[in-house]
Formats: structure tokens, C-alpha cells, sequence
């Protein structure tokens, strides 16, 4: 494999497979991967839960070795002392060291780092700020919420100023407003320059901080791009017409166009097939002298892409249908 | 110095561990028993106290090596505080030697705790302290090493409750090899092989000790010390080696 010394992640071919059971039984995680990520871009990792997510950062990391196939950070080896430096991680729903005070357990990582003394101090009350814990940094941990570990955990991810920073799973599990300080946090990390590796499967929050996305489903990579690509490409481009007054005999014109209709008294809603039946629709409103209120072309989301592409894994013939 | 972090948060964890207390406090009350043991006992007062004494110290650190031990390192694995060391610039065999220095330290300062709840009761006693003690307690503190690297190496690869009851086993075997030799004696050809070999592969932890020395007032020359300290320190030494390799091809799931 050629160090690529532009992509802070790529992996080639990446798999996993493990052995579980008494026998042994091969199970396979994650299978063939080839994975890019950019400098200072936010990237999502997508995919249900078991998809083979956790395994492969858990590889990056190296916290997993490899079965076959390569992977590189910084374009150095995976494992190299020199690369574990320039990136932080949060594992998913971590317990840390509960006896510890906030102020203690960050100090401890930093000790990992060679921080010592003042400039230890400095970087922990820094990072206690940035994730909003000052008020809590001499509590021990075992007193913590759910979100408030989730920060410190983000914070000690922090502690080296990383280049990389890997983060899985990092809104499972919080309420809403813990979510709103994730996403903001990553996107302060992101206009910080660092760049941003989650893994996620709460997809609304991906389509709002992602740069690019790659989506997995059982150890397989089946989409991968900008969000706005995958979006138009996943796009099944309907459009919603909301229509006033529409006689019946419209109506019976118009609903061979249609996907459905919706009858609400007097106004009705009309899902056209595709944009190219909004002329001839507008036509025939127009014709039967009814009023039009709205007109939407809908948009997809992941949801959808990521919807379809499970049901295509599961039976390819009903999704193509 | 990522080792002594390492180390120095362990037996902060340790501090803040129940269960070290518990044996601690039960260690003592064992050691301060023997004061009313000796009012049932005729004769031999002195041996009574020191054979109690050191017979508790080596059991209740025996128990806390073992069972803190096995803890070491599943326990970070099932909360998953190793995943956040091991991504950072440590090696795997620094995280391992941490932990293992970490709980050395603590068992050293339970040592020492229990070792003056000894001189208290030979003081009020008014019975002689000898030299001979003192080495006898550096050699259960030996002792305490390589149990702990014996749970230490189990955990790397099983369970905690397997890594117990492993540990306990060999503790156990540790203490009876010389009847493995006796019995292999009357043995011949392979079988005796057989079991010259496991006798030399397991730990003869019966050399570390020298109760019988103290309570009996028996030397052991300066020379014999060191040969079983360096065995001692060898032996820990390849321990912890075989479970560094474990370590390092392990995958934390």
C-alpha cells in the first residue's frame, strides 16, 4: 500500500473476521474496506447497529488487529507510537476510571502525553472549559450523568490537541441538548482544522455535520460520497402539491400522475411521481380552475438511501420493485 | 514514565478498592487473635505469635494479590477504560507493567501496614524480634510478586473467575512441588521425567518460605537469600513476558 500522505484515514481491503464459540465459528465484521479520509473534513460512519462500525475503528485505533488488507493514518502503518499521538479517541459509552475526579482523570491522560506541571494545568482547565465542566472538575466521576461523562470522555479524546479525532457513537444515549453539544463541539473541532472521524447511526445528525459519509451494513461499504451527492442520487425527486377546489373530473386527470393523494374537504394533496409531471399537473389544475397552495419538491435524507440500501441487502428484489 | 502514570493511578485505584480494606483489617484482627490464642496454649508463646503472624501476612496478601490481581486487567477491559490508554501512545507491555508495578506498590504498603501490626503484638508481648523476621517478610513480599504475576498472566487471556481459581490452584501446587519431586522419585523413565519437568516449570513458592526459620531460630545465609530473591525476580520476570506477547496479540472486542 502507498502512503497517501493527503488522507489522514485509507484503508485497503480491509477485514476482520472473528472467532466466536467454544469451536471457533468464523464471523465475519468487516469485510474488504476501502476507506478515505480527507484532512480537515467531518467524516460519518454509518450503519446499524452491528454493522461492523465499532470493529473497524476499533482497528484504526488499534485496539483490533487486522485479519487482512491494510490500513493507514497520517500514511503511516496502523500501531505506529508516532501517529497514536496526533489523534484522540472516545470509545462508545465509556465508564473511565470512576474514582477519579474530572481534574485527576484528565491529568492522568495527560501524564500519557508527557504533560506535566503548569502546562498540564492549563491544557486540563482549557478542555474543562471548551466541554463546559469547570463546575465539576474536582467531582468524582462515579457522580456523573450520562452527558456529563460523554464531555469529559471528549475532553480527555482532546487532550493532545489531536489532528484526528475518532469518536464513536458519541450521541447514543444523550438527550437532546446533550446531542446539540456534541454537534456543536464537532463542528467548533472542525473549524479548529482537526479532522472529525464518527461513527454514528442516528443519521439526521450526520446529514447536518458531515462533510462526506460512508455507510456500511453487515462489514460491506455500500455507499460512500457527499452527503449532497448521496442525497440527490438516493433522491426518488417527488414533488408535494397541495391543491384547492379540484373537481373531480381533475382529479380523475390527474391521477395518473400521481402517487398518492390525500383528500382533506375542500384541499387535497397530491404526491406527483417524478418533476417532469408538474407541467402537465398544472395544466390540468389549471384547467379545472382550482387553486394551487404549495408546491414542494421533496428532498431525500440518508433515511431514505439508508432505508433502501438495508431492504436491497436483505431482498434485492423487493427494493428494486 | 508512562509506566509509573500507569502504575500510580492503579494503586490510586487500589486505595479506593473495598475489598483491599476488608483483607487488610482482617489480617490485622488474625495477627491480634494470636494474643488469645497464646492464653489456651501451654508453653511456646513466642512461636504461637510468630507462626500466626506471618502465617496471616502471607495468606491475606496472598488473597489480595490474587484477587486484585485477576482485576487488573479484565476489569479495564469490561469497562473499556483500556481502549482509551491503548489508543494513545502506550505500548501494550507499558500498560501491562503499570498495572502490574501499581499493584506491587499497594501490596508493599499492606505489607508494611501488616508487618507493624506484627511488631506491635511482639512488643506487647515482650517477645525477642530477630533479623531472621525481617528476611522472612521480604521473602513473603517475593512471594506476593509472583502470585501477582500469575493472576496477572491468567487475566491477560481468561476470565476473572477463571484467572482465580487458575491463580489459587497454582498457589496451591506452588507450595506442595517438593512432594511432586518425592512422588516422581519413586518413579521411572518417562513418567519421571514428566514430572522432574512440571516440578521445575511450576513456581516453588515453598522457597520463599522461611517461617519455620524465624519461629525456630534458624539462619539462612546471605548467599541462599539472594539465590531465592534472583529466583524470585526471574521467574516473575518470564511471567510477565509470556503475558506481554499474550497481551499484544489480544483484540480488545
Amino acid at each position: 500500500m502507498t502512503p497517501n500522505y493527503d488522507l489522514v484515514v485509507q484503508t485497503e481491503q480491509l477485514s476482520k473476521i472473528f472467532r466466536v464459540g467454544f469451536w471457533g465459528k468464523r464471523v465475519t465484521a468487516v469485510e474488504s474496506l476501502n476507506l478515505e479520509v480527507r484532512h480537515g473534513e467531518v467524516f460519518g460512519f454509518l450503519g446499524p447497529n452491528g454493522a461492523g462500525k465499532t470493529t473497524t475503528l476499533k482497528m484504526l485505533m488499534g485496539l483490533i488487529h487486522p485479519t487482512s488488507g491494510h490500513a493507514q493514518l497520517f500514511g503511516r502503518e496502523l500501531g505506529d507510537p508516532q501517529t497514536k499521538a496526533r489523534l484522540g479517541f472516545l470509545p462508545e459509552s465509556p465508564y473511565f476510571y470512576d474514582y477519579l475526579s474530572s481534574r485527576e482523570f484528565l491529568g492522568f491522560y495527560g501524564h500519557l502525553f508527557g504533560l506535566w506541571g503548569k502546562v498540564l494545568d492549563k491544557r486540563v482547565d482549557e478542555l474543562l472549559e471548551l466541554v463546559g465542566m469547570t463546575h465539576a472538575k474536582d467531582l468524582q466521576l462515579r457522580k456523573f450523568s450520562k452527558g456529563m461523562l460523554q464531555r469529559v470522555g471528549v475532553a480527555q479524546a482532546l487532550i493532545n490537541d489531536p489532528e484526528l479525532v475518532v469518536l464513536d457513537e458519541p450521541m447514543s444515549g444523550l438527550d437532546p441538548i446533550g446531542r446539540k453539544e456534541v454537534r456543536d463541539l464537532i463542528l467548533r473541532l472542525k473549524e479548529a482544522g482537526k479532522t472529525v472521524l464518527f461513527s454514528s447511526h442516528i443519521l439526521h445528525d450526520a446529514e447536518v455535520l458531515c462533510d462526506r459519509v460512508a455507510m456500511i451494513l453487515k462489514g460491506c461499504l455500500v455507499a460512500c460520497g457527499k452527503v449532497t451527492d448521496l442525497l440527490d442520487q438516493g433522491a426518488n425527486h417527488q414533488v408535494e402539491l397541495m391543491v384547492d377546489h379540484l373537481t373531480p373530473e381533475g382529479l380523475d386527470h390527474l391521477r395518473p400522475l400521481t402517487d398518492k393523494v390525500v383528500i382533506q374537504g375542500d384541499r387535497m394533496l397530491v404526491v406527483l411521481k417524478s418533476q417532469q409531471e408538474v407541467g402537465g399537473a398544472l395544466e390540468i389544475i389549471r384547467a379545472s380552475k382550482a387553486n394551487v397552495v404549495s408546491l414542494n419538491p421533496q428532498k431525500g435524507s440518508l433515511e431514505d438511501l439508508f432505508i433502501r440500501e438495508v431492504k436491497e441487502h436483505r431482498n434485492p428484489s423487493e427494493a428494486r420493485t | 514514565m508512562k509506566i509509573l502514570s500507569i502504575a500510580v493511578n492503579t494503586f490510586r485505584e487500589n486505595l479506593r478498592d473495598k475489598l483491599l480494606y476488608n483483607l487488610l483489617v482482617f489480617a490485622l484482627l488474625m495477627i491480634g487473635s494470636s494474643i488469645l490464642l497464646m492464653r489456651l496454649t501451654l508453653g511456646e508463646f513466642h512461636r504461637l505469635i510468630l507462626d500466626i503472624g506471618l502465617g496471616s501476612i502471607n495468606f491475606f496478601g496472598v488473597l489480595i494479590a490474587i484477587f486484585v490481581g485477576i482485576g487488573l486487567v479484565s476489569k479495564e477491559i469490561e469497562k473499556k477504560t483500556i481502549y482509551t490508554i491503548v489508543s494513545k501512545p502506550v505500548a501494550r507491555y507499558q500498560f501491562l507493567l503499570g498495572k502490574y508495578l501499581g499493584l506491587t506498590i499497594t501490596l508493599f504498603v499492606n505489607t508494611v501496614i501488616m508487618a507493624l501490626g506484627l511488631l506491635v503484638v511482639l512488643y506487647a508481648q515482650a517477645v525477642p524480634v530477630e533479623g531472621m523476621l525481617f528476611k522472612a517478610l521480604a521473602l513473603i513480599f517475593v512471594e506476593f510478586m509472583v502470585v501477582t504475576a500469575v493472576a496477572l498472566l491468567f487475566s491477560t487471556f481468561t476470565s476473572a473467575t477463571l484467572s482465580a481459581i487458575f491463580t489459587l490452584a497454582l498457589y496451591v501446587i506452588g507450595h506442595l512441588t517438593a512432594d511432586l519431586r518425592t512422588f516422581g522419585e519413586k518413579m521411572d523413565g518417562l513418567s519421571r521425567g514428566v514430572l522432574d519437568g512440571i516440578y521445575y516449570i511450576l513456581p516453588n513458592l515453598e522457597r520463599f518460605n522461611l517461617k519455620g526459620h524465624v519461629v525456630h531460630h534458624l539462619e539462612v545465609t546471605g548467599s541462599d537469600l539472594m539465590l531465592i530473591v534472583t529466583y524470585g525476580a526471574t521467574y516473575t520476570a518470564v511471567l510477565l513476558f509470556t503475558a506481554s506477547l499474550i497481551f499484544h496479540r489480544r483484540d480488545f472486542r
